[in-house]
């Protein structure tokens, strides 16, 4: 078993109480290849069986996920979702991981779609699963886009600029937070900054608010004079907006930028380590 | 708080779903069914049933309601053979989904026989499972029809009471409940139930496994079958426990036997169901006045669109 795998069984076990040896047994029995029938079956016994409770992790299991995958959170895990995850990671079967991940995700009630894709970066042959993650992003289960998106390192490790793009706009389309979302500095790129100031004028010609968190993908790549001006825009308009733009004009690559904060509390409050992104994330939280 | 235990609300909009859940419904039942128009490839049947079990359950769950559904093969779909058979070798996948409460809605329509076999076949398939099953009773030789699909449910070993026989009438009324069935009533303009109809039932036979549900869909039929079926009992002198039991507490004993749906799913949600799935009802909440459709008129009212 990877070290994935036997975090997962470790922590299952540990939570099972009277099903610890019906658990114990069927992952046995998968191992060592049972029929794809007694995996579906296991599936949908999960949480009849284990209970739909979260899983809760110690701080010794955080660290014990960190250290198996880096980027791997167990931050709104359940214990029937772990359970789930870890079948699919043990059982030895004939057919490749994608074929039998499209199969489960086809048939898949909600929670199996959550368990499912927040399993993605605990996977085999990752680069076998775009079409299946791409899947799940499009779908209209906000929490099932979410087990993608947030707290999962797939989507920083393994998706190409275009897919990273239009799963940050999503995320903004449909009101999900952006704070969540692994490697949302490192990958961002100007395209995606393109993207996002588009986007904030379509929000503005709605007359709709704009999040302060696009800003946080604009900022490193405001460098002429239109970028600046939609920050400025966002600037004047107060509140938790100037707040993000701020923060994006503190991160932008030219000096006119800093120019535009001069005066400004917001700029203040940032030399000071008051304002930050992870500030702006607890407020609106 | 009301249960509908028959709601077709893939065919519905959001606004029967802010209906219902600002009339007190709390829970509804989707029975797999015939969607107006037959379905002709296996892979639209089985998307049709990932859809109840997983969209739709989540649309429900935003507007505060929780969604259950029963999966089945329906009478009418079961006469293509080709079509019959696919499915049938997915519905043991789909059994055991979250929210599974039942095997239904099966039985007859025209009574031929490849209506009869896969009816056979759902109700091994439902004992062998230990689910409830929903039986759909014909609209066409009503009576003899619902006579026989209780003869063949007896016939395969099942316990009538673990079955609903839906869409009753005064003339199957009787013989349900002498045999031990739930006795369910489809509050369905013109051609099933009417609630005064109802009513008279209620007071001639009490509340004892009696279910009312809506078995509103893509034809003419009020989502708010079920409490309005309520306010008219309440309003001419059926005792109140009467009216919970078959507007509520039946359904709930009934279904709840798949183990499937409890009271704690809407009243006390799991976390992890409040985090991801569920948005809690506003009756519950008792944020808003449960005035029946305020909203939805509101909105048909006002001019501006935002």
């Amino acid at each position: 078993m990877t070290p994935a795998a036997t975090l997962l069984r470790d922590m299952v076990l540990a939570r099972a109480g009277a099903e610890r040896d019906w658990v114990s047994d069927r992952i046995d029995a998968l191992r060592r290849g049972a029929p794809e029938r007694d995996l579906h079956i296991f599936l949908g016994l999960a949480p009849r069986r284990l209970g739909k409770s979260d899983l809760a992790p110690t701080d010794d299991e955080r660290r014990a996920a960190e250290a198996a995958r880096p980027g791997w959170s167990l931050e709104g895990w359940s214990i029937d979702g772990a359970a789930r995850v870890l079948a699919l990671l043990v059982h030895a079967a004939q057919r490749p991981f994608a074929d039998r991940f499209k199969d489960l995700r086809r048939t898949a009630d909600a929670a199996e779609l959550i368990a499912l894709y927040r399993g993605l970066p605990l996977y085999p042959a990752p680069d076998s699963l775009h079409f299946e993650a791409g899947e799940g992003l499009r779908s209209n289960l906000r929490p099932v886009f979410e087990a993608i998106a947030h707290r999962n390192p797939f989507p920083r490790d393994h998706f190409d600029d275009h897919r990273w793009n239009h799963m940050i706009l999503k995320a903004l389309f449909v009101g999900s937070a952006l704070h969540p979302i692994l490697g949302l500095d490192e990958r961002a790129n100007p395209e995606l900054a393109r993207i996002l100031r588009e986007y904030a004028h379509e929000r503005w010609a709605a007359g709709r608010p704009v999040s302060p968190e696009l800003w946080r993908c604009v900022g490193p790549f405001a460098s002429d004079d239109a970028a600046l001006a939609d920050l400025e825009r966002a600037l004047s308009a107060g509140g938790a907006a100037a707040r993000g733009a701020a923060l994006a004009l503190w991160a932008a690559p030219v000096p006119a930028a800093r120019g535009l904060l001069e005066g400004r509390p917001e700029a203040e409050d940032i030399a000071n380590g008051r304002l930050s992104w992870s500030r702006i994330a607890q407020e609106a939280a | 708080m009301f249960i509908d235990p028959h709601a077709h609300m893939i065919s519905r909009t959001t606004d029967d779903y802010e209906a219902m859940a600002e009339a007190g419904i709390v829970a509804l039942i989707e029975p797999a069914f015939w969607t107006g128009q037959p379905r002709t490839f296996v892979g639209t049947y089985v998307d049709y049933l990932s859809s109840i079990v997983g969209w739709e359950r989540f649309r429900a769950g935003q507007f505060g309601i929780r969604h259950y559904c029963t999966v089945g093969l329906n009478s009418k779909e079961a006469n293509n053979e080709e079509l019959a058979e696919g499915v049938m070798d997915w519905l043991p996948r789909f059994a055991l989904k979250e929210g599974v409460v039942a095997i239904g809605e099966i039985g007859y329509d025209e009574q031929t026989e490849l209506e009869d076999r896969y009816f056979r076949a759902q109700l091994d398939l439902a004992r062998e499972l230990g689910l409830p099953v929903m039986v759909h009773t014909p609209h066409r030789d009503k009576k003899r029809g619902t006579s026989r699909s209780m003869d063949v449910i007896e016939e395969h070993g099942l316990d009538p009471s673990m079955v609903v026989i839906d869409h009753n009438n005064e003339e199957t009324v009787a013989e349900t409940l002498q045999r031990g069935y739930w006795a369910g009533f489809s509050i369905y303009p013109s051609t099933k139930m009417g609630n005064r109809r109802m009513v008279e039932l209620l007071r001639q036979y009490g509340g004892e496994r009696i279910i009312v549900d809506s078995a509103c869909d893509w034809g003419i039929s009020d989502a708010l079958g079920v409490p309005k079926t309520a306010r008219l009992a309440l309003e001419s002198g059926i005792p109140e426990e009467t009216v919970r039991a078959v507007c509520y507490g039946n359904a709930l004993a009934a279904y709840g036997q798949s183990g499937q749906m409890r009271e704690d799913d809407w009243l006390n949600p799991a976390p992890v169901d409040q985090r991801t799935l569920f948005e809690g009802n506003s009756v519950l909440r008792g944020g808003r006045d449960p005035v029946v459709g305020a909203t939805v008129r509101a909105r048909r009212d006002g001019l501006i669109i935002e």
